[in-house]
């Protein structure tokens, strides 16, 4: 039986969600033909569309569908990028935001845009003065609500109202926060002025149960922003192609019932996480819990084990049949050292010493318990090994 | 698993013989290439691909482990400082010591492995004092001479499946047979971290150019070149010398001074060596007793063995080949051999001259 704790890579479809998929999938009909098919088609669509403005508290015309969080902040940095106005040229970057944004700030500055980047706490947390400071005359922002690798929750409203007051746009990566802390695009965007403030919200599917190949991008109505697939008019002219209509059902389907658990669920998952780092920490009393220990996603236990290769923690688990991460996964397969944990202000061995572990809608006490059996004897094993310890 | 058909059909053959099988790709080099364009070059996302889906078809599980820095560290620095040195290193010798037998084998170790195993052609036999590494039924693809630095210990530890297998006709037709899809994928060779194959120019990006000149024996100038370390004893191509030799014959590298970036140059005849010997060696299996010996000596991975006689001391290992060797180069591994077994290697430190010196 595998113990899977690796929910922040992906949860298990909910099944109403499968079902709302299949149920939906029967109106046969592109959403964009004028005929009664297409009008069927369509109707389903704009009512998935509503639904997920709801819950996100937006209204359906900023909702625009995407392939998932990497097209969603794609099409947020390099449209809000492609439509800045004269004269600014430069991207507010934190340091310890996900590849999805890092690699595309990254090409943007190969093609002239400056990067200012923002370092973060100790406990990667992005200073909203420090935040601030970054933003004056600059083309766009970006920030995580809450961090993906460490789980640490930013103040969204505070870098929001940063972001309005000087006037910047602002990219919200939410594609982690989702389901797990309350997220409102009307009061994150509240009194900001047109195309500026929080302008653009990222969401993901599947990291709320939702299938694969869905998420969103909440576009503020005043924002300046350029599309990145052209092709059609669907959605406002900012996303092109036919639109996945069962796509769109599932993740409203699977939202809604995240947003509905979300206050109880948070309540389980933090006695789970809570009994799983204390227990990590009593089996492996060098341990370190990274990430705040108080505003921290509900299911998230990031741990340094000093002395110890990732990858053969990693390994001796999976033989254990206990599913972790090492944070952020890669083509080739190969553990990367965390770019989040060096902004932390640790080295590389530690950057190349950490565990993820996140708890989702089917984990229990039978989960922690598989990795607390695993961990001491694991922590041994991988600390005599690899060239994480040799100096 | 390189990804190769080799280590595939190693693998293969391991799972079938009952062992419980992990597939491992190391991840050698961090500016590895994408796609496999050619048969040089290593270790591609292509190649990692080719080892995942030869371990989902085996039913293996699979894991990529990172040993770039190791990799660079022992092998690629020591590669370059080698050549600054004067010297001609054999990277593979390196990685077969320091990382895959080594690195990789006390990470297996420490979780719980027993041995490493690899698509090298060469065969484990138990000998009376212990375990014997032999020449590969085949020829033609017998790498013994790779693994000749290897130890007891470390041999204690490895499985080569591919050893008695009489050709790698037989291991691609075996691959196509159980569904392998790199049954056809052509060998790589040359060295994995040069993957355009243009040594040379890999070098005069790391350590620069710098003129210098060529020299005869005799100390005349000769010629000039933009960085002794491209060259290597024995070479003949890429001299560029303005004055002929008095013969009209060709003449050869003779020897790379690092230190005043001087080549010497001479006629054929004075390639041949007469002696070699070295400090660093090390034995495969149980060490000589006898202080003097009959062998045979291979100093290349495709050279003849030559008859020979060793000499071993605490100091060192010497080497009288029974005729002289063309072309020794300081760096060499030269792997003394008794019929098909690995005795051991020795790193070639000194050459001696077989013809009295010079005009």
């Amino acid at each position: 039986m595998r113990h899977y704790l690796d929910h922040a890579a992906t949860t298990p479809l909910r099944p109403e969600a499968r079902d709302a998929w299949l149920a939906a999938s029967e109106t046969v009909g592109n959403a964009s033909s004028t005929h009664g098919a297409g009008q069927d088609a369509r109707r389903v669509l704009e009512e998935a569309r509503e639904r997920v403005a709801a819950v996100l508290d937006s209204d359906p015309i900023e909702v625009v569908f995407t392939s998932g969080g990497t097209e969603s902040i794609n099409l947020a940095l390099q449209g809000l990028w492609s439509a800045r106005r004269d004269g600014a040229d430069s991207i507010v970057l934190p340091d310890a935001e996900h590849h999805a944004t890092m690699d595309t700030v990254a090409a943007l500055a190969t093609h002239g845009a400056f990067v200012r980047s923002v370092p973060v706490s100790a406990v990667a947390r992005i200073d909203p003065v420090v935040f601030a400071e970054r933003l004056p005359g600059a083309a766009l922002a970006t920030a995580l609500i809450a961090n993906n690798e460490v789980g640490t929750i930013n103040d969204a409203a505070a870098l929001s109202a940063a972001a309005a007051e000087a006037g910047v746009p602002l990219h919200l990566d939410a594609v982690s926060a989702l389901g797990h802390v309350p997220v409102s695009f009307r009061r994150l965007r509240g009194h900001a002025g047109a195309g500026v403030g929080l302008v653009a919200l990222s969401v993901a599917g599947h990291k709320v149960a939702a299938p694969v190949g869905i998420g969103a991008l909440v576009v503020a109505r005043t924002a300046r922003l350029d599309a990145l697939l052209r092709g059609g008019a669907q959605q406002r002219g900012l996303r092109a192609g036919t639109q996945d209509v069962p796509g769109a059902v599932a993740f409203a389907t699977a939202l809604e019932l995240a947003e509905a658990e979300r206050e109880t669920e948070s309540v389980r998952l933090r006695g789970l996480r809570d009994r799983l780092a204390d227990g990590i920490r009593s089996r492996v009393p060098t341990a370190v819990l990274l990430g705040d220990p108080i505003d921290r996603l509900p299911g998230n236990v990031h741990v340094l084990f000093p002395g110890a290769v990732g990858e053969s923690l990693l390994f001796l688990l999976d033989v254990a049949d206990v599913a972790a991460s090492t944070g952020s996964a890669c083509q080739a397969g190969v553990a990367e050292p965390s770019h989040v944990v060096i902004a932390m202000g640790r080295d590389e061995a530690d950057a190349r010493s950490v565990l993820r572990f996140t708890l989702g809608r089917t984990s229990t006490d039978a989960d922690v318990d598989a990795v607390l059996a695993a961990i001491g004897d694991a922590y041994l094993r991988a600390s005599g090994s690899g060239p994480a310890s040799r100096s | 698993m390189s990804g190769g058909v080799d280590s595939a059909v190693a693998a293969a053959r391991a799972v079938d013989a009952g062992h419980d099988v992990v597939g491992v790709h190391l991840a050698l080099s961090r500016a590895g290439g994408t796609l496999r364009t050619g048969s040089r070059g290593c270790c591609t996302i292509e190649d990692a691909m080719d080892a995942r889906r030869a371990s989902d078809l085996l039913g293996i599980p699979f894991y990529v482990w990172d040993f770039s820095e190791r990799f660079r560290d022992d092998v690629i620095d020591d590669f370059i400082a080698e050549y600054q040195a004067g010297r001609t290193p054999n990277p593979c010798m390196r990685c077969n010591e320091k990382i895959k037998f080594a690195a990789l084998l006390e990470r297996a170790i420490e979780l719980g492995f027993d041995a490493v195993c690899t698509g090298h052609y060469a065969t484990l036999i138990d000998g009376e004092q212990g375990l014997e590494l032999h020449r590969a039924a085949d020829n033609a693809k017998d790498q013994s001479y790779v693994l000749g630095v290897l130890t007891a210990e470390q041999l204690a530890h490895t499985y080569f499946p591919l050893g008695t297998t009489p050709s790698k006709a037989v291991v691609r037709a075996e691959a196509a047979e159980r569904g392998l899809t790199v049954a056809q994928k052509p060998d790589s060779h040359d060295i994995c971290f040069i993957p355009d194959g243009d040594t040379r120019g890999w070098l005069a990006e790391k350590v620069g150019t710098a003129t210098g000149e060529i020299v005869d024996r005799a100390g005349e100038v000769v010629g000039s070149h933009e960085g002794a370390h491209a060259f290597t004893v024995g070479q003949r191509r890429g001299l560029k010398l303005g004055v002929p030799a008095a013969d009209g014959k060709p003449r050869f590298v003779l020897e790379v001074r690092p230190v005043s970036n001087t080549v010497v140059v001479g006629p054929k005849e004075a390639l041949a060596i007469g002696e070699i010997s070295g400090e660093r060696f090390s034995w495969a299996g149980a060490a000589p007793t006898a202080a003097e010996f009959a062998c045979e000596v291979q100093i290349r991975a495709h050279a003849e063995p030559v008859p020979a006689t060793a000499s071993v001391s605490a100091a060192g290992v010497r080497v009288v080949p029974d005729q002289p060797l063309d072309g020794v180069a300081p760096g060499q591994t030269a792997v003394l051999y008794v019929s098909t077994r690995v005795l051991g290697q020795f790193t070639i430190d000194r050459t001696v001259s077989a013809v009295p010196a010079v005009v």
